[in-house]
């Protein structure tokens, strides 16, 4: 196969857009392509004051190096989560690739911060069931918030792709969770309540092109799994999507393009005003919350305490 | 000799003169899931395995909290 700008042997072939491309070319693709969707999707300006949450991954690091190859003002916020090894891992990928290209990065600290580590809580708490993805994931954009916040930026940015994107979509499709379809897009914008906007410029790569980009870039990043995303559901989504999107090359992207023109027609209009008008604050930490008294994170983090208390209680006597 | 495509710990043995697509979905691998390199090199799925290549194949599936 060749690249259908020069001619040369293609390094990746597009499917979805019947497009392939050598190297060099797909490393000026992706960018002159994200250029694209932070202008279509409005997500911030040339002087926004951008915190890019790093993971260590493919994706977030592959964002940075092209924020930054954009001439985007970002600085990098790691959030250590305390699994073990991988943990210690991809901190070590963050902060390698911020002191090889001269960029800021802040490190948070769950454990330092809350007093315990993410699997530590998982245990202590009912959310999740034993899982720790979602108080994982309940931490994540509550931390990402409140530096964001603290810091004064402008936007928090993810390295979410286009799979991740489908992957969420195809689960709340299945479960009708038309309060989460209605907050799901390249954008959420930032609220009086106190949520910085949030965006994704990656959202319409597939994660092929994610991780095809920092292979040709020469990224280092944790590629190995999270040891506790084995079995999970959006990996089982994604698994399941990538199936259909064999016998029909398009699916996923088309799957998502169609749900943001019905979004944009006003398909949730309902359930998104509803949901901004019962935000309040939380009275523990001030971020903004849909519930009556205490934000989700604060009930969850103060029941982890509590029953930590307990369990050593138990254990002294 | 055959052609050797690895995943992670895994090792699959294929016989030479198919599409590295056709080879991948023979050993039940999503071609979609992965990246196929050679020698460092990103290939296209179109190229037809020779006796003795080692294909490596890059994950590119991550998960857990979204």
């Amino acid at each position: 196969m060749r690249c259908r700008k020069c001619g040369e042997k293609a390094a990746i072939n597009m499917r979805q857009h019947k497009l392939a491309l050598c190297g060099t070319h797909f490393l000026d693709w992706i960018p002159e392509q994200t250029q694209r969707f932070i202008e279509k999707y409005r997500m911030f300006g040339e002087d926004s004051r951008i915190l890019l949450a790093v993971s260590g991954g493919k994706d977030s690091l592959a964002l940075w190096d092209v924020l930054q190859r954009l001439g985007y003002q970002t600085t990098g916020l790691y959030i250590g989560l305390g699994i073990n090894e991988y943990s210690m891992r991809s901190q070590e990928m963050a902060e390698k690739f911020a002191t090889e290209n001269d960029l800021n990065l802040t490190v948070v600290d769950v454990a330092d911060e809350e007093g315990a580590t993410i699997p530590e809580a998982s245990k202590l708490t009912e959310r999740g069931k034993g899982k720790p993805c979602s108080v994982c994931g309940l931490t994540k954009r509550h931390m990402m918030n409140r530096v964001a916040r603290e810091g004064g930026y402008d936007v928090v940015t993810t390295g979410h792709n286009l799979d991740d994107e489908v992957a969420v979509l195809f689960g709340n499709t299945l479960n009708w969770a038309v309060g989460y379809l209605a907050r799901q897009g390249p954008v959420l914008e930032e609220t009086a309540a106190g949520l910085v906007r949030k965006a994704k410029p990656f959202c319409r790569f597939y994660e092929r092109e994610t991780a095809a980009y920092t292979l040709l870039r020469g990224i280092n990043y944790i590629y190995e799994e999270c040891p506790y995303a084995e079995g999970a559901t959006s990996i089982y989504h994604k698994e399941l999507l990538n199936q259909m999107e064999e016998v029909r090359p398009g699916l996923k992207l088309s799957f998502y393009l169609s749900f943001l023109r019905a979004k944009e027609s006003g398909l949730f209009v309902q359930e998104s005003t509803l949901a901004k008008s019962k935000l309040a604050q939380c009275r523990t930490c001030g971020q903004p919350t849909t519930a009556p008294d205490q934000c989700a994170y604060c009930r969850t983090w103060d029941g982890v305490r509590k029953r930590r208390v307990t369990t050593r209680e138990g254990e002294t006597r | 000799m055959a052609v050797r495509l690895t995943l992670r710990d895994k090792e699959f043995t294929v016989n030479p003169g198919t599409t590295i697509r056709q080879a991948l979905k023979l050993v039940g691998i999503q071609p979609e899931s992965v990246i196929p390199t050679r020698d460092g090199e990103l290939i296209t799925d179109d190229e037809i395995l020779k006796d003795g290549d080692h294909i490596r194949l890059i994950a590119v599936i991550s998960g857990g909290s979204l």
